[in-house]
């Protein structure tokens, strides 16, 4: 399945190059694929992974080993940051 | 004892500059800065004032943190009634002025009247002088600096002056201290232009000297940029992206309002966005981000040094922009671009030298060009009347109307009025998104509903930085809670309006709380102010100025009606992103909310809530 993957701040540096320019990359996962599961593929540290968003919605830490991503999702994941 | 005890009062109509004793009760239960301030304009001001009248004072303050070796101690804030709102007005601005006043011996200086003709103060510690200002009116703010230092013969002065758009009277003008740092919102600048003031220079070599217990405020201070470096987000990502990291972010959460909030995010997001600052451009190779910048004493660092494309349709032929200077910050990023929904990075940047240039919020600027914007797509304004096409997503119309804006040419003129008196003049009040006729920040409160209620209850108008929910509906600080639902939101708001009047009091910037809690602030207060400042006593003294301003509103006519949102938000639901489909639900919170607070229907606090804070 066709995955939407976005990684901004700091941890644009764990794309490969072709996605850093946009901060994205398409990702081809296997049905079941979970967070976590993508997470750990591209070994981004555990503590940088702040802000996780599904299609803009905030997952809990303690739901991203079972939250499956689904065909057309984005998933975008940020380190902490703040703004004003 | 951190204060310095002393007041600096000028009358602009005599031409006087009077020392008065600090007062010292109000101290203990204002604290200092935005509270102890707003406590002597209450006193001496009535609150049905026109703000633009000679009537109307004006003062800059700062806190007991000001000038120290705390975090970020070199905040000052100017509180009057402000131009664009008729609200109580208290903008807070970082830079180096705000220490140079603390350490030239002064707390506060109150400016009251009317000078016959343009003058600027100048402050030598005692030597205080009002100077004819002739040879500046009709200057920028960066020009005025440059004609001050040199006419003192002191690069370190540091100035404090209005621009052009103080001048011609742009409704939403600010006040510009060390280029390129703003007491932005609410129009103090027009005030300040009002009074024929140009500009304060201040330099001031006495320090600091007075900490209660200097031992004991050497280790609350440590401990507490221990925390602030220890903390990813104060540590890290604010000195290495700024508040423009929040733009994919709220841009990804379909809470990004666009197009004056028709929409909720922004096709172009990324383009204006932290990371495309990093990025290298194809037409000079070079990042548009030079660097970070700290405020006086600050160990966080959040400040964005750029410089723009000097191959730029907007700078083209216009060497003075090409050098490093402030932006793009979070918020002027959001209302120069997505607000207008124009992706084109340099062109933001160059509305926003003008902003800093000549003094002007970019907020409501940009705000007031969307509305602009929508009623040229409307057909309510046209060519003719605007003097070009204006289509949203017009780079080229948003850097042509800033610049007729901070002159008071054409229809700048009529877009210095702010969104809310250009929207009624054409018949589509609706139009305006503002709350008490201050235009929105950055934050659709479709998708971030605790927002809502943030605007609509902010005593001194729509405003993020009167309880920045957002750290906690998005961010996570100090927990996570759901931006989509309306409950619980109301205790949130009331938390976070009442601890910020404290931080904005003490002299620090708001921005540490992504990181310190009261908890982290107290010892250092109490280390540094006479007097017992305890936990109890902060919780209590946040909640006095929240109702102390509260009672100046309300005095000056505002009413629950006015506790409200633009219809859009309440009856055009989001296109898209997790909120789709939903309006903010205010008349959910707002009833919740008065009720936490202790005040009526009405939104009038009780005697009870009056007596128990002393009131
Ligand atoms: S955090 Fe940013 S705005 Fe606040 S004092 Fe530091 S540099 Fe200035």
């Amino acid at each position: 399945m066709q995955v939407t993957f976005k990684l901004f701040a700091m941890l644009q540096d764990y794309l490969p190059p072709e996605g850093r320019k946009d901060n994205v990359l398409a990702l081809d996962l296997a049905d079941g694929t979970t967070i976590q599961q993508v997470i750990e593929r591209f070994a981004l540290p555990e503590k940088s992974c702040k802000l996780v968003l599904v299609d803009g919605t905030f997952v809990p830490p303690a739901e991203r080993d079972t939250r499956t991503l689904k065909e057309g999702e984005t998933l975008a994941i940020w380190p902490p940051i703040a703004g004003g | 004892m951190a204060w310095t005890s002393k007041v600096l009062r000028v009358d602009l109509t005599k031409g006087t500059c009077k020392s008065e004793p600090l007062n010292m009760e109000w101290a203990q239960q204002y604290l200092g800065q935005r509270g102890l301030a707003t406590k002597y304009f209450i006193s001496e001001v009535d609150p049905k004032v026109d703000p633009l009248s000679p009537e109307n004072k004006l003062i800059m303050v700062t806190g007991p943190l000001t000038g120290t070796m705390a975090s970020t101690g070199g905040r000052y804030s100017v509180v009057t009634k402000g131009a664009l709102t008729g609200a109580i007005a208290c903008s807070n601005s970082g830079g180096y002025f705000g220490a140079e006043l603390k350490f030239a011996g002064w707390d506060m200086i109150i400016f009251e009247g009317k000078s016959p003709k343009p003058v600027y103060l100048s402050i030598e510690n005692d030597k205080v002088e009002l100077k004819d200002a002739a040879g500046l009116w009709g200057k920028t703010v960066w020009q005025t600096e440059e004609i001050i230092k040199k006419s003192h013969q002191d690069p370190q002065l540091r100035v404090s002056s209005i621009g052009r758009a103080g001048e011609n009277g742009v409704m939403y003008a600010g006040i510009i201290n060390d280029l390129h740092r703003a007491a932005g919102r609410s129009g103090v600048g027009t005030v300040m232009g009002s009074k024929n003031l140009k500009a304060v220079a201040v330099r001031g070599t006495l320090g600091v000297g007075n900490i209660k217990d200097p031992r004991a405020f050497m280790v609350a201070t440590m401990a507490a940029k221990k925390v602030l470096a220890d903390n990813a987000v104060t540590g890290q990502g604010l000195p290495a992206y700024g508040t423009q990291v929040l733009m994919n972010v709220i841009n990804e959460m379909g809470a990004l309002p666009t197009r004056n909030h028709r929409d909720v995010s922004f096709e172009d997001g990324r383009k204006i966005s932290a990371e495309a600052m990093a990025e290298k451009r194809p037409t000079d190779g070079k990042s548009h981000l030079v660097t970070n910048a700290a405020c006086f004493g600050c160990t966080i660092a959040c400040g964005r040094i750029s410089k723009i494309d000097e191959t730029h349709f907007s700078v083209v032929n216009k060497p003075e922009y090409w050098g490093a200077s402030g932006g793009l910050e979070y918020e002027a990023a959001w209302a120069l671009g997505a607000a207008n929904g124009v992706g084109d990075l340099e062109a933001l940047q160059y509305a926003n030298l003008l902003c800093n240039e000549d003094g002007m919020d970019p907020i409501s600027f940009g705000a007031t060009v969307g509305a602009a914007m929508e009623l040229y797509d409307l057909g309510i304004l046209t060519k003719e009347q605007i003097g070009m096409e204006a289509p949203f997503g017009s780079a080229k119309a948003l850097c042509e109307l800033a610049e007729m804006t901070v002159k008071g040419e054409g229809f700048g003129k009529e877009l210095g009025l702010g969104s809310a008196r250009l929207c009624e003049k054409y018949g589509r009040p609706d139009l305006s998104m503002s709350v008490k006729k201050q235009e929105f920040p950055a934050y659709d409160s479709r998708g971030i509903q605790g927002m809502g209620l943030t605007y609509a209850t902010s005593n001194r108008g729509a405003c993020h930085l009167r309880s920045y929910t957002v750290a906690s509906e998005v961010l996570g600080i100090p927990f996570k809670t759901d931006p989509l639902v309306t409950e619980g939101k109301a205790g949130l708001v009331k938390a976070f309006q009442d601890a910020t009047s404290v931080f904005d009091s003490a002299g620090v910037c708001v921005f540490t709380t992504f990181a310190w809690s009261l908890a982290d602030l107290q010892p250092q207060l109490d280390a540094a102010c006479e007097g017992d400042w305890t936990m109890e006593k902060l919780a209590e003294v946040g909640e006095r100025i929240y109702n102390m301003e509260r009672l100046f509103n309300n005095a000056a006519g505002f009413t629950a009606k006015d506790d409200d949102l633009p219809p859009r938000l309440k009856t055009e639901p989001a296109k898209t992103g997790p909120a789709k489909g939903l309006v903010n639900g205010i008349d959910l919170m707002r009833p919740e909310y008065y009720q936490l607070r202790g005040w009526d229907e009405q939104g009038v606090p009780s005697q009870e809530t009056l007596s128990r804070l002393g009131l």
